[in-house]
């Protein structure tokens, strides 16, 4: 650690938002403001498009099916002669909308669950063998009895496409948080005997906010890491579940649903893989790049390097 | 300051401060090992109580015991007339105020997320109701106070050098007026250019604002400048508080004597001509400790009495105490046999 140099005496400048350094440094990192930029046009391409796309995803032109990339079907069309565009623009709104709501609710799990057994000794036992229960159960079996139990009852809550969003969130969110817990209570147990937690205790700082002022921003890092997996991750999980049929209706697109229909005829038509596919797995990569600029613009060690 | 010091500020009785040990497929208690084994001491108001010993000797422990960072095993400890040995950590938050604490790892004690102005704005944050620009003025009040400059409040940590930093620690502990502050080792992790102005800085502060120090350090000749009575802890044990010209004078047990005799000579004339004690052997662990007084596995001056009965911690000269066998009380005025163990000067 090097000696300041005495600087101008300058007048004070009151305490700026830490925000703002954040972004000032989150801006130098290149691949954080492309994969920003990608993942905002994804979200845009995804909500207005359809407006400005105006086919509808599930019109049926038989007539037009199993065409190549031309004029009127710039990405093709189907063994049913639907348009892959469309189908792509609209599928994206459920694979996002369910990535991102699964992550956060297993990392709102994660986060909470790895503090408390961290912080609190006592509970420490109960969550931390809670979190060895749901590692060991095996996940598929256990998709398949909770959307078995639950799918008729949401959906005449809920209405059928509603009701199986919620379903399928809850069920990628409570079978995906216990290695977000398990990191994080890994830290919080060396953080809490860090001195600048005990010199927090000896000033009287109650337990919520020690954790919300010195244990949580120091956690920050594995979190928006898990954060950044967990959103490919959820993406991933919903294709598989639509592909064993539990997830949406087979009409309804979706990326995982419109891949794995491809598939069946990837030895004829081999670009109709690679629409979802490419959104799918660009998605995810800005997402991750997303991750690593915040990961870092977050530490005030590295900003400003 | 000039109430008449009849009560001391700070006054620990018989403080001991035991971790279990549990062990075996059943983490069965198997043991303790005793960081703090039944210490008494009195700090009076605006003195440095210097409390010095080597690695591992419970000095840290029985500073943070005594701001109850830790639970206590037992003993009492009462600060500025409230006893706060048993009181449970919500009450205790409003005495928090009056006692602070300055940590010995600079790096460590600061939050590495937080600014300057947050490090320091933390207790007026959680004890006083001010406003964003009243809070801000106080701060900065603070930073001068320690001679910081005003423009880094918007700096982290990791910008600063070790004595800044402890300059940091420094303005926090005083953010809340505390009467009494426990400095945990304060100079050890700085260089000797550095520890000189921190030291200097401390004594500067406790005149202005009437502090109370223990000031927990395991160098000697620091301790000396700035202490007006010195501890000496071994093993958990005090054994041996005077005031600080006496100890260094006349130290009369014989690990404070070793102690000392370790300390070198800058003339190198003397230096050649001085006889050490030198300690054979390391420190017992806490969690087994000797039968008897606690220093008698390495005391040059050991006999059967030592490693069977512990020496009581007594008064042998007004405001000198010491625990061992072979000291009598004829040193000065004579004592007698005192029963307790106060430690009134």
């Amino acid at each position: 650690m090097t000696d300041i140099a005495p600087e101008s005496l300058a007048e004070a400048r009151p305490p700026q938002s830490q925000w703002r350094n954040v972004w000032d440094q989150f801006k130098t990192h290149r691949g954080a403001v492309w994969g920003m930029g990608f993942f905002i046009f994804v979200v845009l391409a995804v909500t207005l498009g359809p407006y400005l796309w105006t086919i509808d995803a599930q019109y049926i032109d038989i007539r037009a099916r199993n065409q190549g990339p031309n004029l009127s079907h710039p990405l093709g069309t189907d063994q049913l002669g639907r348009d892959t565009l469309a189908r792509v623009l609209q599928g994206g709104q459920v694979s996002m909308a369910v990535g991102i709501t699964a992550m956060a609710l297993s990392l709102i799990l994660g986060a909470l669950i790895g503090v408390v057994a961290g912080y609190f000794k006592r509970l420490d036992g109960v969550l931390m063998r809670l979190t060895d229960l749901f590692l060991a159960l095996p996940l598929l079996p256990l998709l398949l009895v909770i959307i078995m139990l639950f799918r008729d009852t949401l959906r005449a809550a809920f209405g059928p496409e509603t009701g199986i969003f919620m379903l399928i969130v809850f069920v990628i969110g409570i079978t995906s948080w216990m290695q977000t817990a398990r990191i994080v209570r890994g830290d919080v147990l060396a953080l809490k005997e860090r001195e600048f937690v005990i010199a927090s205790r000896s000033i009287g700082t109650p337990a919520r906010r020690m954790i919300l002022r010195h244990i949580l921003p120091n956690v920050l890092s594995p979190i928006t890491v898990s954060a950044t997996l967990g959103i490919a991750n959820a993406i991933i999980t919903e294709s598989a579940l639509s592909f064993l049929g539990l997830g949406f209706p087979s009409d309804f697109p979706t990326w995982g649903r419109l891949l794995f229909d491809s598939t069946d005829y990837l030895q004829q038509y081999p670009e109709r893989v690679l629409w979802p596919g490419l959104a799918i797995s660009l998605t995810v990569l800005s997402v991750n790049y997303i991750g690593d600029g915040l990961r870092d613009a977050l530490d005030p060690r590295i900003r400003g390097r | 300051m000039n109430e008449a010091p009849s009560a001391p500020l700070v006054r620990v009785r018989g403080l001991k401060m035991h971790f279990p040990v549990h062990a075996g497929l059943l983490r069965r208690h198997v043991g303790d090992i005793k960081a703090v084994d039944d210490i008494s001491l009195d700090v009076n108001e605006s003195e440095t109580l210097g409390l010095v010993g080597e690695s591992g000797c419970g000095k840290s422990t029985a500073g943070r015991a005594v701001l109850r960072l830790y639970d206590i095993t037992d003993g009492s400890i009462t600060i500025d007339g409230t006893d706060i040995s048993n009181i449970d950590q919500d009450k205790l938050r409003h005495l928090r105020p009056k006692m602070q604490m300055i940590f010995q790892d600079p790096q460590a004690s600061l939050n590495p997320r937080m600014t300057v102005a947050g490090i320091v704005g933390e207790p007026l944050v959680e004890h006083m109701s001010l406003s964003k620009n009243e809070r801000l003025d106080r701060i900065y009040e603070l930073m001068d106070a320690v001679g910081l400059a005003r423009s880094f409040a918007n700096r982290y940590p990791h910008e600063f050098s070790g004595g800044q930093r402890q300059r940091i620690g420094i303005a926090r502990a005083l953010a809340l007026h505390p009467k009494f502050i426990v400095c945990d080792e304060p100079i050890a992790a700085l260089d000797v250019s550095i520890q000189a102005q921190v030291v200097n800085l401390l004594e500067d502060l406790q005149e202005r604002f009437g502090l109370t120090y223990l000031f927990i350090s395991h160098d000697l000749s620091m301790v000396r400048h700035i202490a007006d009575r010195v501890a000496v802890m071994y093993l958990g044990k005090i054994v041996e508080l005077a005031p600080r010209d006496e100890l260094y004078a006349t130290p009369l047990h014989p690990y404070t004597q070793a102690l000392l005799s370790a300390v070198p000579e800058p003339d190198p004339v003397r230096e050649s001509q001085r006889k050490h004690i030198i300690l054979t052997g390391d420190v017992p662990s806490p969690a087994n400790a000797p039968v008897g007084c606690n220093f008698c596995t390495r005391c040059p001056k050991a006999e059967d009495i030592c490693r069977q009965i512990d020496p009581e911690f007594r008064e042998v000269a007004p405001g000198h105490f010491t625990a061992c066998h072979f000291v009598t009380d004829t040193t000065r005025k004579t004592a007698g046999s005192t029963a307790g163990n106060e430690a009134n000067t």
